[in-house]
C-alpha cells in the first residue's frame, strides 16, 4: 500500500497521512452517495424487477399469479392487434409532435432573437405553456375541443371544416390530433428556450461582417444561423424525439386512448394494462419491446454520430 | 425608414402576437369558464366573455369539495421534493464539478440513462415495492419516487451553475485552514443561491405535474395530490364544467408562481449548459 502511494505520488512524495489520503479519496463519492443510493433503488432495482415480470404472471388481483411463464406474454404480444396500432401510433404521435415544436419553436425563437419594446413580458407569456401541469394541459384542450363548452368544434363548424360542431376526440379517426395539438401547445417553449439560447450565443459581428459583404437576410441565416444552430436542433430534436415517445400523460388525460384503443401509443398502453387491468406480467412485456426499441434507436444515433465525426 | 422595413416590423409585431394569442388563448378560456355562473354556461357557451360574472364555482370548490385538500397534499409532496432534490443535487453537482474522481464517469453514465428510459416502465415494479412497506397510498412513498426521478436533472442544472464559480474561492479558504465541506457550505452555496432557486423552481413544477405515479399509487380521496383529485371528479361529474375548471384555475396558481421565480434562469442556465457542453 505505501509502496503503491508512493508510486503515485511520483517524485513527490505524497506527505498526507493514510487517513487523510482515504478521507480525501472518499469525499467525491460521499458528496453523491445520497443522490446515488436513491437513483439506484428507486430506479435502478425496480427497473431489473420489471424486465423480470415481463417473463412472469403477475397479476394484482390474483393471488395465485407469480409463477414464470418463459415467453407467454411475448407470444400474447405478437399477436395483439391493439399492440401494432399503438406502435404505429407512436410513430405518428412522436413524429408531428417534434416536428411541429420544432418549426414552430424555431420561428418564434428567431422572432425573440430580436430586440423590440416589451420582450420581456411576451417571452414570459409565450413561455408560460411550458408551466402547465401536463394533466392540466391535457384537460384544458380536452374542454376546448368539447362542444359543449369548447369552441373549436364551433369555429370549425362556422368555417365549413365540420358538418356539425362535434368533439374530434371522439373520432376514431381524428382522435390522436387531440393530444398532439395540446403537446405541440404544450412544447413549443421548449424548443423556442433552447433554440434562443443557441442564437443568443453567435458572434453578432459575424452578421455585420456578412452584411458589409452584402448579404441578404436569407443568405445570412442559411450560412451562419443554421451552421452554428445545427448542434442544438440535432441533440434536441433526438433527445426529444425519445422523451415525447414515452410521453403519455395528454393521451391518458384527453382520449385514455379511446375511442377503442385508437389513440393509444406504447407508453400510454403500458400505462393502461398496469393501472385499469392490473396485469403487471403483461404491461412489463410490454414495456420490455419498448425499451430494446429505444435502445435500438439510440444505438443507431451513436452509430450515425460517429459515422459523421469519422467522415471529416 | 423605408416602406419595405416598416412592413417587416409590422410582420414581425404581427407573427409575435399571434404566438402570445396562441399561448394564452387556453388558459383564458379556462378562466373565463370558471368565471361564467351555470346559468350563462349552455346559453352563452362561446362567448369571449359572458354577460355576467361570479365566483361561485370557486366558492362551491373551497367549501363543498375535497380540492382544498388535494391542494395542501400536492403543496406538501411537491415542497418536500423539492427541497430534498435540492440538497441531494447541491451535493452530487459539487461533487460532479469540483473532484476529478475514477467513478466520475459511470455516475454520469448512470444518470444519463435514468433521463433516456420510459418511467412508465416502473410503475408496476414500484408499485409492488411500496405495496408491502406501507408507501403505497401515502404522501411519503411519493416524495421517495419523484425525489429519485428528479435528482439526475437537477445534479446536472446545480453542476452547471457550480462550474460558473471560480475554484480559487473555496481554494483561498482552504488555505485558511477551512476543510473543503465548510469551504463548500459557507461560500460556495452562498454564491448558488440563485442557481437554487432555479433547482427549487424546476423541481417543484415538476412534481406538481407529475401524474401517472401519482394516479397508480395513490387511491384513496386523503392522499390524493391533486391531479388525482382532479381526474376522478372529472369521471365522477362530468357535467359541472365551471367547478372543473375553477379547480383548474387553482391548480394553475402554484405552477404559474414557480414559472414567473424560475423564468428569468431559464435562458441563463441554458445558455451555460450550452456553452459548456
Amino acid at each position: 500500500m505505501a509502496s503503491l502511494a508512493a508510486r503515485n505520488g511520483g517524485s513527490r512524495r505524497d506527505q498526507r497521512p493514510l487517513k487523510k489520503r482515504l478521507a480525501d479519496a472518499s469525499a467525491p463519492y460521499l458528496y453523491s452517495a445520497p443522490a446515488l443510493i436513491l437513483i439506484v433503488t428507486v430506479m435502478l432495482v425496480p427497473l431489473v424487477l420489471g424486465i423480470s415480470y415481463a417473463f412472469r404472471d403477475i397479476q394484482l388481483l390474483n393471488p395465485f399469479s407469480g409463477g414464470f411463464i418463459g415467453l407467454d406474454h411475448f407470444k400474447t404480444l405478437s399477436q395483439d392487434q391493439n399492440f401494432y396500432r399503438a406502435l404505429k401510433n407512436t410513430l405518428w404521435w412522436t413524429g408531428w409532435s417534434v416536428l411541429l415544436q420544432f418549426v414552430f419553436g424555431l420561428i418564434l425563437a428567431l422572432l425573440l432573437d430580436k430586440p423590440f419594446y416589451g420582450r420581456a413580458i411576451v417571452q414570459a407569456l409565450v413561455f408560460l405553456p411550458w408551466a402547465v401541469p401536463s394533466f392540466l394541459a391535457g384537460l384544458n384542450w380536452a374542454w376546448l375541443f368539447n362542444p359543449v363548452v369548447g369552441p373549436i368544434p364551433h369555429w370549425l363548424f362556422a368555417l365549413g371544416l365540420m358538418s356539425e360542431p362535434y368533439n374530434i376526440l371522439s373520432d376514431p379517426q381524428l382522435s390522436m390530433w387531440g393530444p398532439i395539438i395540446a403537446n405541440v401547445w404544450w412544447g413549443i417553449p421548449f424548443f423556442a428556450i433552447t433554440l434562443l439560447a443557441a442564437l443568443q450565443a453567435i458572434p453578432r459581428d459575424l452578421y455585420e461582417a456578412a452584411s458589409i459583404d452584402g448579404a441578404g437576410p436569407v443568405q445570412r441565416f442559411i450560412s451562419i444561423t443554421l451552421p452554428f444552430l445545427a448542434p442544438t436542433i440535432a441533440i434536441t430534436v433526438l433527445l426529444r424525439t425519445v422523451w415525447i415517445s414515452n410521453f403519455a400523460d395528454l393521451i391518458i388525460v384527453m382520449t385514455n386512448g379511446g375511442p377503442a384503443d385508437r389513440s393509444q401509443i406504447v407508453a400510454s398502453y403500458i400505462f393502461t394494462q398496469a393501472f385499469k387491468r392490473l396485469d403487471f406480467g403483461y404491461a412489463s412485456a410490454i414495456a420490455l419491446v419498448l425499451l430494446v426499441l429505444l435502445i435500438t434507436y439510440s444505438m443507431l444515433i451513436v452509430v450515425l454520430r460517429q459515422w459523421l465525426l469519422s467522415k471529416d | 425608414m423605408t416602406a419595405k422595413r416598416i412592413a417587416s416590423v409590422v410582420a414581425h409585431r404581427l407573427a409575435i402576437l399571434a404566438y402570445v394569442a396562441f399561448a394564452l388563448f387556453p388558459l383564458y378560456w379556462l378562466l373565463k369558464v370558471s368565471v361564467t355562473p351555470n346559468k350563462l354556461l349552455y346559453s352563452e357557451g362561446i362567448k369571449m366573455w359572458p354577460s355576467r360574472t361570479s365566483f361561485e364555482h370557486f366558492e362551491f370548490v373551497l367549501k363543498h369539495s375535497d380540492f382544498p385538500v388535494f391542494f395542501k397534499n400536492s403543496l406538501i409532496v411537491s415542497g418536500s421534493t423539492a427541497i430534498i432534490v435540492t440538497v441531494l443535487a447541491s451535493l452530487a453537482g459539487y461533487a460532479m464539478s469540483r473532484f476529478d474522481f475514477r467513478g466520475k464517469y459511470w455516475i454520469v453514465t448512470l444518470m444519463l440513462l435514468t433521463q433516456m428510459f420510459p418511467l412508465v416502465m416502473l410503475v408496476a415494479p414500484i408499485f409492488k415495492i411500496l405495496s408491502p412497506l406501507g408507501l403505497t397510498n401515502s404522501l411519503t412513498g411519493l416524495v421517495i419516487v419523484y425525489t429519485a426521478f428528479n435528482v439526475p436533472f437537477a445534479t446536472f442544472l446545480m453542476q452547471s451553475f457550480f462550474d460558473g464559480i471560480p475554484k480559487d474561492l473555496e481554494e483561498a479558504a482552504m488555505i485558511d485552514g477551512a476543510t473543503q465541506f465548510v469551504a463548500f457550505r459557507q461560500i460556495i452555496l452562498p454564491l448558488t443561491l440563485p442557481g437554487i432557486a432555479a433547482t427549487l423552481g424546476f423541481v417543484f413544477t415538476a412534481a406538481w405535474s407529475e401524474l401517472l405515479f401519482s394516479l397508480m399509487l395513490i387511491s384513496g380521496n386523503d392522499a390524493a395530490t391533486f391531479p388525482v383529485g382532479l381526474l376522478s371528479f372529472v369521471s365522477k361529474f362530468s357535467v359541472d364544467f365551471g367547478q372543473m375548471m375553477a379547480a383548474g384555475v387553482m391548480a394553475l396558481i402554484p405552477a404559474c408562481l414557480f414559472f414567473l421565480l424560475i423564468q428569468r434562469y431559464l435562458v441563463q442556465g441554458l445558455t451555460a449548459g450550452a456553452v459548456k457542453g
